[in-house]
């Protein structure tokens, strides 16, 4: 059966675009041979490179587990004047270009920074060359993938199933631990799996705020600009280890939710009765 | 068994709601349509919803008394709260739904024995049927150990084949606990059935509260009477022959009542007040409505026919021999004595 010109022209737009989006990735591996990629991937600004994006990018999102999941909550389940405003507030880092918040990194808690004289009287310096500006550029501008996520999450746990809890003996921080959170964690599992996504590819605010020191401060994506320079090929295999590093996160953000979904007990879906 | 006491003033989107209410070691339904305020008053003695001004008590101890600043959270009030669709936690299997807010956990195997749901314990609330759903509820509240039981239209999830049967088994176990129960429900029958006292709850008051028996013989009120299932015939009433009321249809026609009353009235008349016949019977019943039958519905061995402004019970043996259809004409007649008269606003 022939399509209808209406359905021909879709399909053809449709794979005009998927063929834009997948060939840029393509090419990168088609511009390297195997034992090229695996040169790349064993020198030493990769190595570096890797292990400096896994332990900002650990205790990044370990920051934001941590502070965002309270936060998430209280704005998912209270109802308050101003809720609107500061959830803009936690959303904004979405919009804002990441060169503009390292800039607002830096003017914050760089050492001539608003906050960087105390800091150094507590003898912490966080600008320039630290890991510490690292870890922060990465949770501010991927907090707010999993805090939107998180939001929705709480949002959809029944309001009745909280209240049960409630009623049977279960104070709010028992209610959270054992109804909330374990209802919301498909949820928070996806929202932190694009949070990780966003810091492993964050560029610009670290750039800005941390720079780029190898072994310290440069990050898989800081390594890709700087090779670029230096050795294509290593610029090559480092980024196709990040497109398959990200293809992969993506992935779990989509499975994460569907592993742990558990079905609502209303009786709308009109649940088949357990023959015996 | 300490009595439940509770005061309640609070305004709902278009009404108030405001009740005064007691109850001891018994089961009270709340009836009325939807949207009357029903769930508010679970919810307020639960404390999920904190009234305007109202007083929760059970004895001597107060769960709320806003005059006072007391207020306590759901968790402090030994309520037992089962939900209109159960509230099941998805997460949990039966055994970890019902053992969620025990406080003893020897209770849980004996709660699920009494239930009937210890074959159930490592299912999912999303294998269950409805009326395993609602086992499960009341397994889970009353694990609690309660002292007082809350039921948000206990019946309504289900479908109507096994709503017949969940409502003897829940009745059975109402009766064997002994404590203060409230319950909402929209539906008469269900309250008739599961309580001792119904108050019919409409726009957040009260109109009558008693006995399932007091409510039926002696409506205080035209609602009550629609409510409990009569037939409402309005018209203006006046003295009649023989000591009668007599009663001028608004829609035409005349019908007497042995209760006294004047002015804009509702007659009220039960379905099983109503007899059928082909013509016109010469019997006790003074009051006859000559109509076609513009419907009938079987309900098991009874059968309910409309007939003009009436709706009549038979038995089906009945409807048989005069072989009712519909637009079959036929004579509808009560008896003067099988009336209330109310008055009507």
């Amino acid at each position: 059966m022939r399509p209808t010109p209406f359905a021909a022209v879709f399909i053809g737009v449709t794979a005009l675009s998927l063929a834009f989006l997948l060939l840029p990735i393509v090419a990168i591996f088609a511009e390297l041979s195997l034992s090229e990629l695996l040169d790349g991937l064993t020198s030493e600004v990769a190595l570096d490179a890797l292990r400096v994006t896994a332990e900002t990018n650990l205790v990044a999102m370990a920051l934001i587990l941590v502070f965002g999941t309270p936060t998430a909550y209280l704005l998912a389940t209270k109802r308050f004047r101003g809720r609107a405003l500061l959830v803009t507030v936690v959303e904004l880092p979405l919009v804002l270009p990441p060169a503009v918040a390292g800039l607002g990194l830096l003017a914050a808690f760089g050492r001539l920074g608003l906050l960087g004289s105390r800091l150094d009287a507590l003898g912490l310096q966080i600008g320039l060359g630290t890991k510490t500006a690292v870890v922060l550029a990465i949770t501010f501008v991927a907090s707010p993938f999993y805090v939107r996520t998180a939001i929705a999450a709480f949002d959809a746990v029944d309001a009745d199933l909280i209240a049960a809890s409630r009623t049977l003996g279960a104070g709010p921080a028992r209610t959270f631990g054992r109804v909330a959170l374990p209802l919301a964690s498909g949820g928070l599992g996806a929202g932190l799996a694009l949070a990780f996504a966003r810091g492993l590819g964050e560029f610009g605010a670290t750039i800005m705020f941390a720079g780029s020191l190898q072994g310290v401060t440069q990050t898989l994506s800081l390594a890709v600009y700087q090779e670029f320079d230096i050795d294509f090929d290593t610029a090559l295999a480092i980024g196709a280890l990040l497109v398959i590093a990200s293809a992969l996160v993506l992935f779990a953000a989509k499975l994460i939710p569907a592993w742990t979904r558990s079905d609502s007990t209303s009786i709308t879906g009109s649940a088949p009765s357990v023959s015996r | 068994m300490d009595t439940l006491r509770l005061h309640l003033d609070h305004g709902l989107r278009t009404f108030r709601l405001a009740l005064e209410l007691e109850i001891g070691a018994e089961t009270v339904a709340l009836v009325g349509p939807s949207g009357a305020g029903k769930s508010s008053v679970l919810r307020a003695v639960a404390g999920l919803l904190r009234p305007e001004r109202g007083v929760v008590a059970l004895g001597m101890e107060r769960w709320l008394d806003t005059s006072r600043g007391i207020d306590l959270p759901p968790e402090r009030r030994r309520v037992g709260l089962v939900f209109q669709e159960y509230a099941l936690f998805p997460h949990l299997d039966v055994h970890g739904n019902v053992a969620f807010g025990a406080r003893d956990h020897r209770v849980v195997p004996e709660l699920l024995e009494r239930l009937r749901i210890t074959g159930l314990a490592r299912a999912r609330p999303n294998e269950l049927s409805g009326g395993e759903r609602q086992r499960v509820a009341l397994a889970r509240a009353l694990a609690r150990e309660p002292d007082v039981l809350l039921l948000d239209e206990p019946l309504s999830a289900l479908d109507a084949h096994t709503r017949g049967t969940v409502r003897a088994e829940l009745h059975e176990l109402l009766v064997g606990l002994r404590m203060p129960t409230l319950l909402v429900t929209h539906d008469f029958e269900d309250a008739a059935t599961l309580a001792d006292r119904v108050g019919v709850l409409v726009e957040g008051r009260v109109l009558q509260l008693g006995t399932p028996q007091e409510l039926v013989g002696a409506p205080s009120d035209p609602f009550v009477a629609s409510f409990t299932g009569a037939n409402l015939l309005l018209g203006v009433a006046g003295p009649g022959r023989d000591g009668l009321t007599e009663v001028a249809l608004d829609g035409g026609g005349v019908v007497w009542t042995t209760d006294s009353g004047r002015g804009r009235v509702a007659v009220a008349v039960y379905p099983w007040e109503v007899s059928l016949s082909r013509d016109a019977p010469d019997d006790s019943a003074v009051n006859h409505v000559r109509a076609p039958v513009a419907s009938l519905v079987s309900l098991g061995n009874r059968v309910r026919v409309r007939v003009g402004p009436l709706t009549a019970e038979v038995t089906a043996a009945s409807a048989r021999r005069l072989r009712l259809g519909e637009g079959e004409v036929v004579v509808a007649s009560f008896k003067a004595t099988g009336s209330r008269l109310l008055p009507f606003a």
